[in-house]
């Protein structure tokens, strides 16, 4: 019982930020039908924007403002840069631009920062807090809080205010949206901002725990990316879902079967799902029009 | 520049450029050079059927390719089977691979086969760096020589005709697959599935082929590459190298034979001409491959045979 409690607790932490990862990807989706591979490298200037900004002598909470600031910049150049003049480019090409930048990112990093590891102090400190025999960090805590406070606000601002609702609209028919006076390249830059952002944030809240360097973006990329096709692409609650429940296996599948494989699991499940359920747990299929 | 539509065009084209470029040659490490873009080239030609005719994207190739590498460095060191042969398992082994991963997948649309195939891809890179008392791990394995008639088959010059011949070969089949009723019902239905089916096409059946003929032409590829480095990485199968096939394909042009050479030409030399550059060679990379996305986003031998069409008219 405490190492299924243990497992599950870690599973649920490192679910959240492949959620946050997927969540990312499925705005952007929507906005603009791109699937930007360069969203794990958010995540990665989250870290170490703020552990050397931490480092040069800010207090952590500054750091971290930093930090998001920077890469929603990072996002806001890399939809006006590379996205905005390959707008009626195929998707292969859009995909091969988004990867060329999280490839350009990565190196950009390397010469900016440095190869090594690094880690940030635990928000609340280290001392591991034991429920039902399993010891959980406080660190996790802070990840969870943080990962469901962003949920929330995400739902509220695409269901209640105009701007959320002028996001929907345009990925629900971009022609229509701009029809009825929808700025839907407001919208496209919006949706890279606010995923760049929750990107970072995941960044500096995971850090703690599982360090960061100039190349962690890739794996969580494409986790965040299984996770959001798991739960079918486009769905927000899906990729949610789909984030939680790839962090799970992870953590059940390593300690229970094959630590090895651990990152394997994540493609594995991806398979079956595919193999199954074509459009993933929540996708609704299409129909394709002549 | 007309002689370069028709099928022999290409042909001869590639046959021309094969045969002259060893007279420029200076050293062996051109011939090295020359070598990895033939090899890269046949993969590349084998993904464009894939992308450029049945209009699927693979991200996962070098799964693939890593297959056949690994089958002629496994073979014959752990199974005592004789590398030619372990060769065509491991292109067979492909081709199975291909054909179990890509049959429930190939019938749904959009981005589906690109998330499997890179799940497959990052399944097969995490086998041969796991299972080391097999693969050796992370650092690889070597290969032992290529024998053929008791003679060895080694030095550049060597591989350079070896695996000429082999792209050759490789070019001539797909310029006859996009000829056959295969190619013409590849193009139908890249064009619209629903049209394509409604014209009597099993859509499904059509793109599973396609990739399982796209997954062998890697893992020949693949063989070769063993071969002619006598050592195997888990890189060959990594993600990145299925990023450089599919962004080879795209470069050189979708659908074009002679682009999926060009292609492969640039990106092999590339990084050969960016090492100058040191730590700065990742972020040349990828700029390089945005801007390449962005402002030759048809491809470099479908832009050049456009503009040399319009001034000639």
């Amino acid at each position: 019982m405490a190492d299924f409690l243990q497992f599950a607790f870690s599973g649920l932490t490192v679910g959240a930020i492949y959620a946050l990862v997927a969540l990312g990807f499925t705005i952007i989706y929507n906005a603009s039908d791109v699937v930007n591979f360069a969203q794990g490298e958010f995540v990665m200037i989250g870290g170490m924007v703020t552990v050397f900004a931490y480092a040069a002598g800010l207090p952590l909470p500054v750091a971290a403002l930093l930090a998001v600031i920077v890469a929603v910049f990072v996002g806001l150049a890399l939809e006006w840069l590379a996205i905005e003049p390959a707008r009626d480019a195929p998707p292969v090409t859009l995909i091969i631009i988004t990867i060329g930048a999280s490839i350009f990112l990565r190196g950009l990093a390397q010469v900016v920062f440095d190869k090594q590891f690094h880690s940030l102090p635990a928000f609340s400190g280290d001392e591991p807090i034991r429920i039902g025999g399993a010891a959980l960090l406080p660190q996790s805590f802070w990840v969870l809080g943080s990962a469901i406070v962003i949920f929330l606000a995400l739902y509220a601002f695409f269901n209640h205010t105009l701007t959320g609702k002028a996001v929907l609209a345009t990925a629900a028919n971009r022609f229509a949206a701009r029809l009825v006076g929808i700025n839907t390249t407001f919208v496209m830059a919006l949706s890279f901002a606010v995923s760049a952002a929750i990107g970072a944030i995941a960044g500096v809240l995971v850090t703690p725990i599982t360090l960061t360097s100039y190349d962690v973006g890739t794996l969580l990329a494409l986790k965040g990316f299984a996770s959001a096709m798991l739960g079918g692409m486009g769905n927000p609650i899906g990729a949610v879902i789909g984030g939680l429940l790839v962090g799970l296996l992870e953590a059940f599948g390593a300690g229970y079967i094959n630590s090895e494989y651990k990152d394997a699991i994540a493609f594995l499940v991806i398979l079956g799902v595919l193999f199954v359920m074509p459009q993933g747990l929540f996708g609704r299929s299409h129909t394709e029009r002549v | 520049m007309a002689f370069l539509k028709g099928k022999y065009g290409v042909l001869l084209a590639i046959a021309i450029i094969v045969l002259i470029l060893p007279v420029a040659f200076p050293s062996n490490y051109y011939f090295r050079i020359a070598t990895l873009v033939w090899i890269s080239a046949l993969a590349v030609i084998g993904l464009n059927l894939l992308m450029g005719y049945a209009g699927q994207v693979s991200l996962g190739h070098a799964g693939f390719f890593g297959m056949g590498a690994y089958a002629v460095a496994v073979g014959p060191t752990h199974l005592g089977i004789p590398p030619v042969a372990s060769a065509l398992l491991g292109a067979a082994s492909a081709g199975l691979l291909a054909f179990v991963v890509g049959r429930p997948i190939l019938k749904l649309r959009g981005h589906y086969l690109a998330v499997a195939t890179l799940g497959m891809g990052i399944l097969v890179a995490m086998v041969l760096n796991n299972e080391a008392q097999w693969t050796g791990g992370p650092d690889g394995m070597p290969v032992s020589r290529l024998v053929l008639f008791g003679f060895k088959v080694k030095g550049p010059v060597m591989w350079y005709w070896i695996t000429a011949g082999f792209l050759f070969v490789g070019a001539w089949l797909a310029l006859n697959l996009v000829d056959s009723p295969l190619g013409r019902a590849l193009r139908a239905l890249h064009d619209s599935e629903t049209a394509a089916r409604v014209g009597g096409i099993d859509v499904a059946r059509h793109k599973l082929i396609v990739f399982v003929i796209s997954a062998v032409y890697a893992a020949v590829a693949g063989s070769l590459l063993a071969f002619f480095d006598g050592l195997v990485t888990p890189n060959t199968a990594g993600f990145l190298h299925s990023i450089q096939l599919v962004t080879m394909v795209v470069l050189g042009g979708m659908g074009s034979i002679l682009g999926s050479l060009v292609g492969a030409a640039v990106l092999v030399t590339l990084p050969q001409a960016l090492t100058v550059f040191h730590d700065y060679e990742h972020l040349m990379l990828g700029l390089m491959m945005m801007l390449f996305m962005i402002f030759l986003r048809r491809g470099i031998v479908p832009t050049l045979r456009d503009r040399i069409a319009g001034r000639v008219q």
